[in-house]
Order: structure tokens, then C-alpha cells, then sequence
């Protein structure tokens, strides 16, 4: 606070805004310096959810060090876990049998359209809308009734494992996954004709929080949110892993740069997520789930980075080995930390009521920025 | 640009650049004094643009300190590593945050967990850490903290 208000000149006001403010999502501190209703500076606090996982994953083990990752970005669990699981495999050259990469596949797009799902609700009860929440929360509650079946938990699932999945599927899986597809088929409609064609919601969405290309990249952003402005980013596409490059899917990119673009980005996506179930449900293949691997995994002296999409962008693991049991050094380069280094730049200028708005395209969750 | 390619340019940039074999990106190492001059050439030289730093973070030897930075090109594709050796009782390199400015979020987690001195930092204060943590840096090996960590 004290460095803020050595920057204030007469007829600033300063504002905090978290960390128990509802419209933050989860424990984000903004000090916003205003004049008038402009906003001049918005700077982030973070650190009240920081639980030091990178400390903590050099002491566990490369089988361990997984399950702590399902609570960085908690809407993304499984694929954090599957970037972990491959950065390791990367380090042991473990061949992923052909049945556990469409598991795997299928987990994820999952995940994404659920987290998506959350990000729609939420953001149009940002802008004063409730019934959105609960028409997200119908289609999302589907998928979480998967995972809790396959995985057995509904947010944490821990269920990617160095060499595969943990166990097998659900007898169930399959026609579940085509009930929810059908469903999701069928009301997918609703969620344009209750916001995306609203126009008091396009109204608060278009022309505001402005990212332009060379900025989205010089912040370092990813996912949705280069994505709204143009720049080609998905990880899926450009460095393919696991069966990614067989698939048949479109990178969704929208030139608008605005809220409203970052929003249909997300939007969109959820189709395209649909279409790779699709295509891959009927067509997993038999065999095993998880390739045999030693209890104890040794990763040789080295380093190993990789990179996944989740649903808010480029997930990055660095692993550093000395060729022991655990991890020398672990970092994540989480995709909402460089997303909310971006919010001074795009909201300097607009008015406060518009940063919610911003915000909520950002798409902060707020474990996966501290970690 | 492959990684062959990549090499050689870089050596023409800077002839003290030292090469490390493995890995599948190319992995130089630089003397912190040339550091900034090389990041501006990386980023400026159209044949490399590299745009995008896509991580950045440091890694504790005990003897030394090593910054690590990993940069891609959103043009070409292509990536490459860098790392810089740093004195682990005064550890001190030019900011990169005028080049890159998502460097500016990073450096600060830098300089709180490992005490990395980012000099010519427009805003160099802790980020996650609670006030008056200066001085304990969490991510050095050396650091405890008898109360909240468990060792397994």
C-alpha cells in the first residue's frame, strides 16, 4: 500500500479490491489507484493461496510430485498432471501405450469444456446475469459425474500417472461421454441466444480491455487470450503431443482484440473440444492403459521441459535432475501468471467498471498464479 | 531456423557464447556483462526474432546461481535456452523487462525467492511474498523453515 501511495497525485483514489471480493474469483488483491472513475494503475497482490509447490516437489518423488499439481490449476487437474506425467516420460523415453494417449486426449478435452463451462457462467454473472451460472453449471455437473466415476474425484482426479492412467475406464465411460455430447448438443444453442447475442452483453464486452498482437506476446500471454487477438499460440497445434497432430480440430482465432474476442475464443473452443471426443470415443483402442515403469523412476542428469494447453493457456514444466528420485529443481510456468501481468496494460485508462469485465476474459484463477 | 543454423548465428553475435550438448533445444551460456546485449540482438535481428519468453527462472547449484531463460520465436518457431551464471553471494544481471515485458513479473518472483539482483528494474519488490521477507530467499537449498516444511 505505502509504494502505491507515494505514486498518487491530488484527487487519486486508491481501492482495494480482494482479497475476499467476490468478482475477484478466489483470493486476487487489486490496489487500483482511480481518478474520478478512471482507472490509472492496477497492481497485483499475490501470495494468499501461495503454497510454494515448486519447494515442495523437490522433496517427493517423480511419482508424487504429480498429485500436488492437480491444486495449481485446479480447473485444469488433469492436464497439469499430464504435463507432468509427460515431462517425465520425456526424461525415462517411456513409449505411452496407444489406449492410454486416447484416455488421456479425452480426459483433457473433458476438462477443458468443463472449465470453460465454469469460465461462461461465472462471467456472465460477473456482468449481472445469474442464469447463465446455472445453465454452465447443468452441462458441467455432466462431466464431473464422469470424472467422479473414472477417476474418482470430481476436481482433483490425480489421474495421469508417469506411463499412462491409473486404471482403466469406467465400463460406463463410453455412453456416458455420447449422453453428455448429445446434451451438450442441444443446449449448446442457449448459450448464444442468452449472451453471446445479448446486446447489453456485447455492449460491456466490445471495445474494452484492448490487447493488441505485439503486447499479448511481449507479456508473454497464452491460450485464449493471444488467441483473441489473433496470434496463433495453441500448444496443441504448433508442438503437438501425444496424438494431437492426428486429430481434426481448428485453432479458434479471433482478430477483435477485445473482451468480446477473448470471449467467443472460449466459446468457440468448446465446439472444437466436442468434435475430438467425437472423433475418439468410438475409437479407443484395446490394450493397456499404463506401460510397465520401475516403482522407483530415476530420471538421468538432465533437464526436461514441456508444454500443454490447458484451458487458460501454456502450461510449462522444467524439470532439472541430478539423477535421483526427486526433482532437483521444478518450475512451472503457469499460464495465468504471465495472463494477469497483462492487466495494468489492457485496463489503464478504462473505467473500474469495466475491469471486472477484463478480468473475467483473463480468465484468473488464482491458485495456478501463486502455485 | 535449425538448430545448426541457430548456433552459428549466435556465435556470430557473440564469439564468448559456450554451447551445451543434449536437450532438444539449443542451450547457450553467456557471461552475465553480455547478456543484455545479446537478448536485444535475439529480439531485434529479423532473421531470429525471438518474441516470446516463455519462461524464465533460476536454478539454485549451492556453488553458483543459474538464470535460466527459455525463449521461442511466435514467427519461426523455433527455440532456444539460455542461462547465465551468477555469483551466489552477490548475485546480480540486467533486466530484461524493457525487451520481454512479461520479464518484469518474473524477475520479481526471481528476486524474492532466489535474492537475484535485477539491476535497472523498473520495480523491483516482492510479488508473492508477505512484507518483510527480504533477505530469506524460500527457493534457495539452504533455506528452512522449521515450522511449515514437512520433509518426507
Amino acid at each position: 500500500m505505502v509504494e502505491e501511495l507515494g505514486k498518487t497525485m491530488e484527487g487519486d483514489l486508491i481501492i482495494n479490491v480482494g482479497p475476499q471480493h467476490p468478482a475477484t474469483h478466489g483470493v486476487l488483491h487489486l490496489v487500483i489507484t482511480l481518478n474520478g472513475e478512471t482507472i490509472k494503475n492496477v497492481e497485483p497482490h499475490l501470495g494468499y493461496i501461495h503454497r510454494s509447490i515448486e519447494k515442495m516437489s523437490e522433496s517427493l518423488t517423480y511419482r508424487q510430485f504429480i498429485y500436488v499439481t492437480s491444486r495449481m490449476d485446479y480447473l485444469s487437474a488433469h492436464i497439469n498432471n499430464h504435463a507432468c506425467a509427460l515431462c517425465v516420460e520425456k526424461g525415462l523415453q517411456v513409449e505411452v501405450p496407444a489406449r492410454a494417449q486416447v484416455i488421456r486426449v479425452l480426459m483433457d478435452e473433458l476438462t477443458r469444456i468443463a472449465s470453460h463451462e465454469l469460465w461462461w457462467g461465472a462471467m456472465a454473472m460477473d456482468l449481472g446475469a445469474l442464469t447463465p451460472f446455472f445453465y454452465a453449471f447443468r452441462e458441467r455437473e455432466t462431466i464431473n459425474e464422469i470424472m467422479e466415476e473414472t477417476c474418482g474425484a470430481r476436481l482433483t482426479m490425480n489421474y495421469m500417472v508417469p506411463g499412462g492412467v491409473l486404471q482403466d475406464l469406467h465400463p460406463d465411460f463410453q455412453r456416458k461421454v455420447k449422453e453428455f455430447i448429445q446434451l451438450y448438443k442441444r443446449k449448446i444453442h442457449e448459450y448464444d441466444e442468452l449472451v453471446t447475442g445479448n446486446i447489453i452483453f456485447q455492449n460491456r464486452m466490445k471495445g474494452v480491455g484492448y490487447l493488441s498482437p505485439e503486447d499479448a506476446i511481449s507479456y508473454g500471454c497464452s491460450g485464449p487470450v493471444t488467441r483473441g487477438s489473433g496470434v496463433r499460440s495453441d500448444v496443441r497445434k504448433i508442438y503437438p503431443y501425444e496424438i494431437y497432430d492426428k486429430l481434426e480440430f481448428d485453432e479458434v482465432l479471433e482478430t477483435g482484440c477485445d473482451s468480446f474476442a477473448r470471449y467467443l475464443v472460449r466459446v468457440r473452443e468448446m465446439e472444437q473440444s466436442v468434435r475430438i471426443i467425437e472423433q475418439l470415443i468410438d475409437n479407443i483402442p484395446e490394450g493397456d492403459y499404463q506401460a510397465k515403469t520401475k516403482a522407483v523412476l530415476k530420471l538421468p542428469k538432465g533437464e526436461f521441459y514441456q508444454r500443454v494447453e490447458t484451458a487458460r493457456g501454456e502450461l510449462g514444466v522444467y524439470i532439472v535432475s541430478e539423477g535421483g528420485t526427486t526433482p532437483y529443481r521444478i518450475k512451472y510456468r503457469s499460464p495465468g501468471f504471465s495472463n494477469l501481468s497483462v492487466l495494468n496494460k489492457i485496463a489503464t485508462g478504462s473505467k473500474l467498471g469495466d475491469l471486472v469485465a477484463m478480468m473475467g476474459t483473463l480468465d484468473l484463477v488464482i491458485p495456478d498464479i501463486d502455485r | 531456423m535449425q538448430n545448426e543454423e541457430l548456433k552459428a548465428t549466435i556465435t556470430e553475435l557473440l564469439p564468448a557464447a559456450t554451447f551445451e550438448e543434449g536437450g532438444e533445444w539449443v542451450n547457450v551460456q553467456v557471461e552475465a556483462a553480455d547478456w543484455l546485449a545479446l537478448a536485444q540482438a535475439l529480439r531485434n535481428n529479423p532473421a531470429l526474432n525471438f518474441d516470446y519468453l516463455f519462461c524464465l527462472t533460476c536454478v539454485d547449484w549451492k556453488t553458483h546461481l543459474t538464470m535460466v531463460y527459455h525463449l521461442s520465436s511466435t514467427q519461426y518457431r523455433h527455440n532456444m535456452v539460455v542461462k547465465v551464471k551468477l555469483d551466489r553471494n552477490k548475485p546480480e544481471v540486467e533486466t530484461l523487462s524493457a525487451i520481454w515485458r512479461t520479464a518484469e513479473f518474473h524477475e520479481r518472483e526471481v528476486y524474492e525467492m532466489f535474492g537475484v539482483n535485477f539491476l535497472n528494474h523498473p520495480d523491483l519488490r516482492l510479488l508473492i511474498l508477505p512484507d518483510g521477507w527480504e533477505g530469506r530467499n524460500p527457493l534457495r537449498k539452504d533455506f528452512e523453515d522449521p515450522i511449515n516444511m514437512i520433509k518426507l
